[in-house]
Protein backbone atom coordinates (compact mmCIF):
# COMPACT_ATOMS: atom_id res chain seq x y z
CA UNK A 1 0.00 0.00 0.00
CA UNK A 2 1.18 3.37 -0.85
CA UNK A 3 0.33 6.29 1.95
CA UNK A 4 2.58 9.44 1.73
CA UNK A 5 0.91 11.26 4.78
CA UNK A 6 2.84 11.73 7.86
CA UNK A 7 1.13 12.63 10.96
CA UNK A 8 3.58 15.89 12.20
CA UNK A 9 5.66 18.04 10.70
CA UNK A 10 8.79 17.19 12.57
CA UNK A 11 8.20 13.90 10.97
CA UNK A 12 7.67 15.57 7.35
CA UNK A 13 11.11 17.46 7.71
CA UNK A 14 13.12 14.76 9.86
CA UNK A 15 15.41 13.92 6.78
CA UNK A 16 16.59 17.33 5.73
CA UNK A 17 20.46 17.38 6.52
CA UNK A 18 22.86 19.92 6.98
CA UNK A 19 24.03 21.01 3.99
CA UNK A 20 21.13 20.34 1.66
CA UNK A 21 19.63 22.06 -1.37
CA UNK A 22 16.12 22.62 -0.28
CA UNK A 23 13.89 24.56 -2.94
CA UNK A 24 11.05 25.85 -1.06
CA UNK A 25 7.97 27.14 -3.21
CA UNK A 26 5.59 30.60 -3.00
CA UNK A 27 6.04 33.65 -5.21
CA UNK A 28 5.74 36.20 -2.03
CA UNK A 29 3.60 34.81 0.05
CA UNK A 30 0.88 32.71 -2.28
CA UNK A 31 2.50 28.78 -2.14
CA UNK A 32 4.58 29.99 0.56
CA UNK A 33 4.70 26.25 2.71
CA UNK A 34 4.92 28.24 5.77
CA UNK A 35 4.47 25.51 8.98
CA UNK A 36 6.79 23.26 6.95
CA UNK A 37 9.59 26.37 6.74
CA UNK A 38 8.79 26.71 10.68
CA UNK A 39 9.23 22.76 10.97
CA UNK A 40 12.73 23.18 9.67
CA UNK A 41 13.59 25.72 11.06
CA UNK A 42 13.04 23.85 15.18
CA UNK A 43 14.61 21.25 13.05
CA UNK A 44 17.55 23.28 13.16
CA UNK A 45 19.38 21.68 9.84
CA UNK A 46 22.29 24.31 8.82
CA UNK A 47 24.43 25.57 5.88
CA UNK A 48 21.42 24.90 3.47
CA UNK A 49 21.74 26.10 -0.19
CA UNK A 50 17.52 27.79 -0.63
CA UNK A 51 15.91 28.10 -3.93
CA UNK A 52 12.80 29.97 -4.18
CA UNK A 53 11.87 33.05 -5.79
CA UNK A 54 12.08 35.38 -2.64
CA UNK A 55 13.70 35.61 0.35
CA UNK A 56 10.83 36.25 2.53
CA UNK A 57 9.14 38.89 4.40
CA UNK A 58 9.22 40.21 7.87
CA UNK A 59 10.34 37.57 10.59
CA UNK A 60 8.52 34.70 9.44
CA UNK A 61 8.93 32.29 7.10
CA UNK A 62 11.65 32.09 5.00
CA UNK A 63 12.90 35.20 6.11
CA UNK A 64 13.24 33.35 9.79
CA UNK A 65 15.20 30.60 8.13
CA UNK A 66 17.36 32.51 6.59
CA UNK A 67 18.09 35.13 9.99
CA UNK A 68 18.13 31.68 11.95
CA UNK A 69 21.61 31.71 10.14
CA UNK A 70 20.60 28.11 8.47
CA UNK A 71 21.06 29.40 4.96
CA UNK A 72 24.79 29.61 3.01
CA UNK A 73 23.54 30.42 -0.09
CA UNK A 74 20.04 32.09 -1.75
CA UNK A 75 19.13 31.02 -5.11
CA UNK A 76 16.67 33.23 -6.49
CA UNK A 77 15.61 35.99 -8.90
CA UNK A 78 14.02 38.76 -6.50
CA UNK A 79 15.75 38.97 -3.40
CA UNK A 80 14.39 42.48 -2.22
CA UNK A 81 10.61 42.89 -1.87
CA UNK A 82 8.33 44.78 0.28
CA UNK A 83 8.68 43.88 4.21
CA UNK A 84 12.35 42.16 3.20
CA UNK A 85 15.03 43.39 5.48
CA UNK A 86 16.23 40.14 7.13
CA UNK A 87 18.32 39.11 3.57
CA UNK A 88 19.34 42.68 2.37
CA UNK A 89 21.29 43.14 5.67
CA UNK A 90 23.27 39.59 5.98
CA UNK A 91 24.06 40.14 2.18
CA UNK A 92 25.54 43.48 3.02
CA UNK A 93 27.28 41.92 5.86
CA UNK A 94 28.73 39.41 3.61
CA UNK A 95 27.24 36.68 5.23
CA UNK A 96 25.21 34.62 3.24
CA UNK A 97 25.71 34.43 -0.58
CA UNK A 98 23.24 35.16 -3.19
CA UNK A 99 22.90 33.40 -7.27
CA UNK A 100 20.64 35.92 -8.77
CA UNK A 101 19.17 34.00 -11.71
CA UNK A 102 16.24 35.64 -13.86
CA UNK A 103 12.75 34.15 -13.17
CA UNK A 104 12.23 32.54 -16.31
CA UNK A 105 15.59 30.72 -16.05
CA UNK A 106 14.88 29.57 -12.74
CA UNK A 107 11.91 28.15 -13.10
CA UNK A 108 13.55 26.45 -16.62
CA UNK A 109 16.53 25.42 -14.40
CA UNK A 110 14.38 23.38 -11.87
CA UNK A 111 11.84 22.29 -14.53
CA UNK A 112 15.10 21.04 -16.43
CA UNK A 113 15.98 19.19 -13.17
CA UNK A 114 13.16 16.82 -12.65
CA UNK A 115 13.26 16.35 -16.47
CA UNK A 116 16.53 14.90 -16.76
CA UNK A 117 17.60 17.75 -18.93
CA UNK A 118 21.19 18.63 -17.56
CA UNK A 119 21.79 22.04 -19.07
CA UNK A 120 19.91 24.18 -22.09
CA UNK A 121 20.50 27.15 -24.19
CA UNK A 122 18.37 30.33 -23.53
CA UNK A 123 18.72 33.70 -24.98
CA UNK A 124 17.46 35.21 -21.80
CA UNK A 125 20.73 37.76 -20.16
CA UNK A 126 22.65 37.85 -23.33
CA UNK A 127 24.72 40.85 -22.66
CA UNK A 128 23.87 41.65 -19.94
CA UNK A 129 25.85 41.05 -16.20
CA UNK A 130 24.26 38.19 -15.85
CA UNK A 131 25.67 36.29 -18.53
CA UNK A 132 29.50 36.91 -17.59
CA UNK A 133 31.07 34.22 -17.74
CA UNK A 134 28.63 31.64 -19.16
CA UNK A 135 29.63 29.65 -22.21
CA UNK A 136 27.13 31.13 -25.17
CA UNK A 137 26.50 30.21 -28.62
CA UNK A 138 24.82 31.58 -31.51
CA UNK A 139 21.94 29.16 -32.58
CA UNK A 140 19.79 29.88 -35.69
CA UNK A 141 21.43 33.23 -35.63
CA UNK A 142 20.87 34.29 -32.19
CA UNK A 143 23.03 34.31 -29.46
CA UNK A 144 22.31 31.80 -26.00
CA UNK A 145 23.80 31.44 -22.93
CA UNK A 146 24.40 27.59 -21.41
CA UNK A 147 22.45 27.21 -17.97
CA UNK A 148 22.50 24.19 -15.90
CA UNK A 149 19.40 22.52 -14.49
CA UNK A 150 18.80 22.54 -10.33
CA UNK A 151 18.13 19.62 -8.31
CA UNK A 152 17.39 19.34 -5.01
CA UNK A 153 17.90 17.36 -1.68
CA UNK A 154 14.11 18.41 -0.69
CA UNK A 155 11.36 20.62 -1.15
CA UNK A 156 9.00 21.95 0.13
CA UNK A 157 5.68 23.27 -1.49
CA UNK A 158 1.97 24.15 -0.38
CA UNK A 159 -1.02 22.90 -2.11
CA UNK A 160 -4.77 23.13 -1.92
CA UNK A 161 -5.61 19.15 -2.60
CA UNK A 162 -3.91 16.03 -2.15
CA UNK A 163 -4.11 12.37 -1.72
CA UNK A 164 -2.34 10.01 0.04
CA UNK A 165 -0.68 8.90 -3.60
CA UNK A 166 0.76 12.34 -3.68
CA UNK A 167 -1.26 14.05 -6.21
CA UNK A 168 -1.92 17.66 -6.11
CA UNK A 169 -4.16 19.94 -6.82
CA UNK A 170 -3.25 24.00 -6.31
CA UNK A 171 -5.32 27.23 -5.77
CA UNK A 172 -4.90 30.36 -8.33
CA UNK A 173 -1.63 31.62 -8.50
CA UNK A 174 -0.03 29.69 -5.15
CA UNK A 175 0.68 27.05 -7.70
CA UNK A 176 3.78 29.50 -9.08
CA UNK A 177 7.05 27.24 -8.50
CA UNK A 178 5.07 23.99 -6.70
CA UNK A 179 4.81 21.85 -9.72
CA UNK A 180 8.58 22.16 -11.04
CA UNK A 181 9.64 21.98 -7.21
CA UNK A 182 8.09 18.56 -6.86
CA UNK A 183 9.53 17.03 -9.79
CA UNK A 184 13.11 18.53 -9.55
CA UNK A 185 13.64 16.88 -5.79
CA UNK A 186 14.80 13.58 -4.25
CA UNK A 187 12.34 14.19 -1.77
CA UNK A 188 9.39 16.30 -2.39
CA UNK A 189 7.42 17.27 0.84
CA UNK A 190 3.99 19.01 0.68
CA UNK A 191 1.57 20.34 3.08
CA UNK A 192 -1.51 20.59 1.63
CA UNK A 193 -4.97 21.98 2.79
CA UNK A 194 -6.84 18.69 2.38
CA UNK A 195 -6.21 15.71 2.30
CA UNK A 196 -8.71 13.57 0.29
CA UNK A 197 -9.47 9.82 -0.38
CA UNK A 198 -8.08 8.21 -3.63
CA UNK A 199 -10.26 8.77 -6.12
CA UNK A 200 -11.68 12.28 -5.36
CA UNK A 201 -9.09 14.37 -7.43
CA UNK A 202 -10.22 13.80 -11.22
CA UNK A 203 -7.45 12.13 -12.73
CA UNK A 204 -8.36 15.21 -15.83
CA UNK A 205 -7.60 17.89 -13.14
CA UNK A 206 -4.69 16.69 -11.36
CA UNK A 207 -1.39 19.22 -11.60
CA UNK A 208 1.46 17.15 -9.96
CA UNK A 209 0.86 13.70 -10.43
CA UNK A 210 1.94 11.71 -7.15
CA UNK A 211 5.11 10.01 -8.30
CA UNK A 212 6.75 13.57 -8.29
CA UNK A 213 6.03 13.82 -4.06
CA UNK A 214 7.33 11.59 -1.40
CA UNK A 215 5.78 12.78 1.66
CA UNK A 216 2.09 14.91 2.28
CA UNK A 217 0.70 16.45 5.35
CA UNK A 218 -2.59 18.14 6.00
CA UNK A 219 -2.24 21.62 7.12
CA UNK A 220 -6.13 22.21 7.69
CA UNK A 221 -5.47 26.20 8.09
CA UNK A 222 -2.01 27.41 6.89
CA UNK A 223 -0.88 30.66 8.51
CA UNK A 224 -1.30 34.06 6.17
CA UNK A 225 2.47 35.07 5.57
CA UNK A 226 1.25 39.03 5.63
CA UNK A 227 -0.88 38.90 8.57
CA UNK A 228 1.87 37.45 10.57
CA UNK A 229 4.06 40.12 9.04
CA UNK A 230 1.36 42.93 10.03
CA UNK A 231 1.21 41.80 13.26
CA UNK A 232 5.37 41.73 13.64
CA UNK A 233 5.53 38.06 14.65
CA UNK A 234 8.61 36.59 14.88
CA UNK A 235 9.87 32.77 14.44
CA UNK A 236 10.55 31.32 16.80
CA UNK A 237 8.27 33.51 18.94
CA UNK B 1 17.06 72.04 -12.40
CA UNK B 2 13.86 72.12 -14.00
CA UNK B 3 11.11 68.81 -12.99
CA UNK B 4 9.72 68.22 -16.36
CA UNK B 5 7.22 65.65 -14.54
CA UNK B 6 5.20 68.49 -13.88
CA UNK B 7 5.04 68.90 -17.40
CA UNK B 8 3.29 67.05 -20.37
CA UNK B 9 1.03 63.73 -19.93
CA UNK B 10 0.02 62.43 -16.73
CA UNK B 11 0.85 58.88 -15.49
CA UNK B 12 -2.90 58.39 -16.52
CA UNK B 13 -2.57 60.22 -19.87
CA UNK B 14 0.75 57.93 -20.36
CA UNK B 15 -1.06 54.96 -19.57
CA UNK B 16 -3.68 55.89 -22.10
CA UNK B 17 -1.31 56.39 -24.88
CA UNK B 18 0.15 53.03 -24.74
CA UNK B 19 -3.44 51.31 -24.12
CA UNK B 20 -4.27 52.79 -27.82
CA UNK B 21 -1.69 51.11 -29.42
CA UNK B 22 -2.52 47.82 -27.69
CA UNK B 23 -4.67 45.98 -30.55
CA UNK B 24 -7.35 43.82 -30.01
CA UNK B 25 -6.64 40.48 -29.41
CA UNK B 26 -3.14 40.70 -28.03
CA UNK B 27 -1.90 39.33 -25.22
CA UNK B 28 -0.28 41.48 -22.75
CA UNK B 29 2.58 41.36 -19.91
CA UNK B 30 2.17 44.92 -17.66
CA UNK B 31 5.56 45.31 -15.95
CA UNK B 32 5.52 46.65 -12.10
CA UNK B 33 4.42 50.60 -11.87
CA UNK B 34 2.65 52.91 -13.98
CA UNK B 35 2.89 50.10 -16.85
CA UNK B 36 0.07 48.39 -14.16
CA UNK B 37 -1.90 51.62 -15.30
CA UNK B 38 -2.24 50.57 -18.98
CA UNK B 39 -5.10 47.62 -18.15
CA UNK B 40 -7.18 50.92 -16.88
CA UNK B 41 -7.66 52.51 -20.17
CA UNK B 42 -7.57 49.93 -23.18
CA UNK B 43 -10.74 50.80 -24.99
CA UNK B 44 -14.03 49.11 -24.28
CA UNK B 45 -14.44 47.40 -27.77
CA UNK B 46 -10.86 45.53 -27.88
CA UNK B 47 -10.66 41.84 -25.74
CA UNK B 48 -6.95 42.18 -24.44
CA UNK B 49 -6.10 39.37 -22.31
CA UNK B 50 -3.17 40.37 -19.17
CA UNK B 51 -0.69 38.06 -18.53
CA UNK B 52 0.98 37.61 -15.13
CA UNK B 53 4.16 36.02 -15.41
CA UNK B 54 3.44 34.42 -11.95
CA UNK B 55 0.93 32.17 -13.44
CA UNK B 56 -2.32 33.51 -15.03
CA UNK B 57 -3.59 34.48 -18.33
CA UNK B 58 -6.64 36.59 -18.03
CA UNK B 59 -5.82 39.02 -14.75
CA UNK B 60 -8.55 40.98 -14.05
CA UNK B 61 -9.94 44.40 -11.88
CA UNK B 62 -8.24 44.84 -8.36
CA UNK B 63 -10.95 42.99 -6.31
CA UNK B 64 -12.45 45.02 -3.12
CA UNK B 65 -10.98 44.36 0.32
CA UNK B 66 -13.79 41.60 0.97
CA UNK B 67 -13.23 40.10 -2.40
CA UNK B 68 -9.02 39.80 -1.92
CA UNK B 69 -7.25 36.30 -1.99
CA UNK B 70 -4.09 36.79 -0.36
CA UNK B 71 -2.89 33.66 -2.94
CA UNK B 72 -4.53 35.30 -6.26
CA UNK B 73 -1.83 38.03 -6.99
CA UNK B 74 0.38 39.98 -9.76
CA UNK B 75 4.15 40.05 -10.75
CA UNK B 76 3.94 43.12 -8.12
CA UNK B 77 2.55 40.70 -5.64
CA UNK B 78 -0.41 42.64 -4.76
CA UNK B 79 -4.17 40.71 -4.61
CA UNK B 80 -6.03 40.84 -8.09
CA UNK B 81 -9.03 38.90 -9.72
CA UNK B 82 -9.17 36.44 -12.98
CA UNK B 83 -11.38 37.38 -15.16
CA UNK B 84 -13.90 34.53 -16.76
CA UNK B 85 -12.12 32.49 -19.31
CA UNK B 86 -8.87 32.88 -17.36
CA UNK B 87 -5.97 29.92 -16.95
CA UNK B 88 -3.58 29.63 -14.25
CA UNK B 89 -0.07 27.52 -14.73
CA UNK B 90 3.12 26.96 -13.17
CA UNK B 91 6.10 29.62 -13.71
CA UNK B 92 8.07 26.67 -16.36
CA UNK B 93 4.76 27.17 -18.71
CA UNK B 94 4.26 30.93 -17.84
CA UNK B 95 8.22 31.58 -19.13
CA UNK B 96 6.83 29.30 -22.13
CA UNK B 97 4.64 31.32 -23.24
CA UNK B 98 7.01 34.53 -22.64
CA UNK B 99 10.37 33.10 -24.02
CA UNK B 100 8.40 31.08 -26.28
CA UNK B 101 7.42 34.21 -28.13
CA UNK B 102 3.56 33.85 -27.47
CA UNK B 103 3.22 37.12 -25.82
CA UNK B 104 2.98 39.89 -28.06
CA UNK B 105 3.39 43.19 -26.26
CA UNK B 106 5.11 43.96 -22.70
CA UNK B 107 4.98 47.27 -21.24
CA UNK B 108 7.85 47.51 -18.75
CA UNK B 109 9.38 51.09 -16.55
CA UNK B 110 13.04 51.80 -17.58
CA UNK B 111 15.98 53.69 -15.71
CA UNK B 112 17.45 54.42 -18.93
CA UNK B 113 16.90 53.85 -22.47
CA UNK B 114 19.46 53.92 -25.19
CA UNK B 115 19.40 55.57 -28.72
CA UNK B 116 19.32 51.54 -30.04
CA UNK B 117 16.77 50.10 -27.90
CA UNK B 118 19.00 48.68 -25.36
CA UNK B 119 16.98 48.42 -21.79
CA UNK B 120 18.29 49.07 -17.90
CA UNK B 121 15.42 48.64 -15.70
CA UNK B 122 16.83 46.56 -12.55
CA UNK B 123 19.74 47.57 -11.23
CA UNK B 124 22.09 50.88 -10.82
CA UNK B 125 24.98 48.37 -10.03
CA UNK B 126 25.66 50.25 -7.02
CA UNK B 127 27.46 48.43 -4.41
CA UNK B 128 25.07 48.29 -2.15
CA UNK B 129 22.47 47.85 -3.76
CA UNK B 130 20.68 44.81 -3.87
CA UNK B 131 20.44 43.02 -7.33
CA UNK B 132 16.66 41.95 -8.03
CA UNK B 133 16.25 40.80 -11.65
CA UNK B 134 12.64 38.88 -11.54
CA UNK B 135 11.12 38.35 -14.88
CA UNK B 136 12.41 41.56 -17.05
CA UNK B 137 15.95 40.07 -19.00
CA UNK B 138 12.87 36.66 -19.83
CA UNK B 139 10.15 39.44 -20.93
CA UNK B 140 12.90 41.58 -23.12
CA UNK B 141 14.05 37.86 -24.64
CA UNK B 142 11.07 36.46 -25.26
CA UNK B 143 7.41 38.98 -26.23
CA UNK B 144 7.41 40.11 -29.51
CA UNK B 145 7.02 44.51 -28.89
CA UNK B 146 8.97 46.00 -25.94
CA UNK B 147 7.10 49.15 -25.00
CA UNK B 148 8.94 51.36 -22.22
CA UNK B 149 6.56 53.79 -20.25
CA UNK B 150 8.94 56.31 -17.98
CA UNK B 151 9.05 59.86 -17.18
CA UNK B 152 11.16 61.49 -19.30
CA UNK B 153 14.19 62.33 -17.14
CA UNK B 154 15.33 61.17 -13.75
CA UNK B 155 13.91 62.65 -10.50
CA UNK B 156 16.87 64.59 -10.14
CA UNK B 157 15.89 65.81 -13.97
CA UNK B 158 18.48 64.23 -15.63
CA UNK B 159 18.14 62.28 -18.69
CA UNK B 160 16.37 58.62 -19.11
CA UNK B 161 17.67 58.37 -23.00
CA UNK B 162 20.53 58.59 -23.65
CA UNK B 163 23.48 57.45 -26.23
CA UNK B 164 24.94 54.35 -24.20
CA UNK B 165 23.40 53.19 -20.54
CA UNK B 166 25.79 53.17 -17.68
CA UNK B 167 23.29 50.98 -15.79
CA UNK B 168 23.64 47.24 -16.02
CA UNK B 169 21.40 46.12 -18.89
CA UNK B 170 18.24 43.94 -19.04
CA UNK B 171 18.74 43.74 -22.84
CA UNK B 172 20.01 44.61 -25.57
CA UNK B 173 18.03 46.14 -28.82
CA UNK B 174 15.17 45.23 -27.51
CA UNK B 175 13.15 48.43 -26.77
CA UNK B 176 10.51 49.04 -29.81
CA UNK B 177 8.47 52.22 -28.55
CA UNK B 178 9.12 54.95 -25.45
CA UNK B 179 6.18 56.55 -24.04
CA UNK B 180 7.03 59.24 -21.72
CA UNK B 181 5.37 62.33 -20.36
CA UNK B 182 6.86 64.88 -22.76
CA UNK B 183 6.56 62.12 -26.09
CA UNK B 184 6.05 59.61 -27.51
CA UNK B 185 9.02 57.70 -29.47
CA UNK B 186 9.95 55.05 -32.05
CA UNK B 187 12.92 53.32 -31.80
CA UNK B 188 14.53 52.08 -35.46
CA UNK B 189 17.33 51.00 -35.91
CA UNK B 190 19.66 53.00 -33.69
CA UNK B 191 17.55 56.28 -34.41
CA UNK B 192 14.84 57.98 -31.86
CA UNK B 193 11.88 59.30 -34.10
CA UNK B 194 9.20 61.32 -32.23
CA UNK B 195 6.09 60.25 -33.32
CA UNK B 196 3.59 62.64 -30.84
CA UNK B 197 4.29 65.51 -28.45
CA UNK B 198 2.73 66.35 -25.41
CA UNK B 199 0.34 69.45 -25.59
CA UNK B 200 2.63 72.98 -25.19
CA UNK B 201 5.70 70.66 -25.93
CA UNK B 202 7.85 71.33 -28.81
CA UNK B 203 11.04 68.84 -30.56
CA UNK B 204 13.63 71.46 -29.19
CA UNK B 205 12.40 71.19 -25.49
CA UNK B 206 12.10 67.39 -25.57
CA UNK B 207 15.96 67.14 -27.74
CA UNK B 208 17.27 69.55 -24.87
CA UNK B 209 15.93 66.89 -21.97
CA UNK B 210 17.26 63.71 -23.76
CA UNK B 211 20.97 62.78 -24.29
CA UNK B 212 20.72 61.13 -27.40
CA UNK B 213 19.74 62.48 -30.56
CA UNK B 214 16.35 62.64 -32.14
CA UNK B 215 15.20 63.03 -35.57
CA UNK B 216 11.46 64.16 -36.97
CA UNK B 217 9.36 61.96 -39.38
CA UNK B 218 9.21 64.04 -42.70
CA UNK B 219 5.93 64.91 -43.08
CA UNK B 220 5.21 64.23 -46.52
CA UNK B 221 6.17 60.25 -45.85
CA UNK B 222 3.35 59.13 -43.19
CA UNK B 223 4.43 55.49 -44.11
CA UNK B 224 7.19 55.51 -41.67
Amino acid sequence: MIDKQVSSLEEAVSEIFDGSTVMIGGFGEAGSPIELIHALIDKGSKDLTVVSNNTGSGHIGLAALIENKQVKKMICSFPRTANSMVFPELYRDGEIELELVPQGTLAERIRSGGAGIPAFFTPTSVNTPLAVGKESRIINGVENVLEYAIKADYSLVKCHKADRYGNLIYHATARNFGPIMCSAANIAIVQSKQIVEVGELNPEEIITPGIFVKRVIEITNPAHESELVAKQMKYPC
Amino acid sequence: MLDTKQIGWSREEMAQKVAVDIPDGSYVNLGIGIPELVADFVPEDREVIYQTENGLLGMGKVPSKEEEDRELVNAGKKCISAISGASYFHHADSFAMIRGGHIDICVLGAMQVSKNGDLANWSTGAKDDIPAVGGAMDLVAGVKRIFVITQHTTKKGLPKIINQCTFPLTGKNVVKKIYTNLAIIDVKEDRLFIKELAPNIDFDFVQKHTEATLFQYEKNNPSL
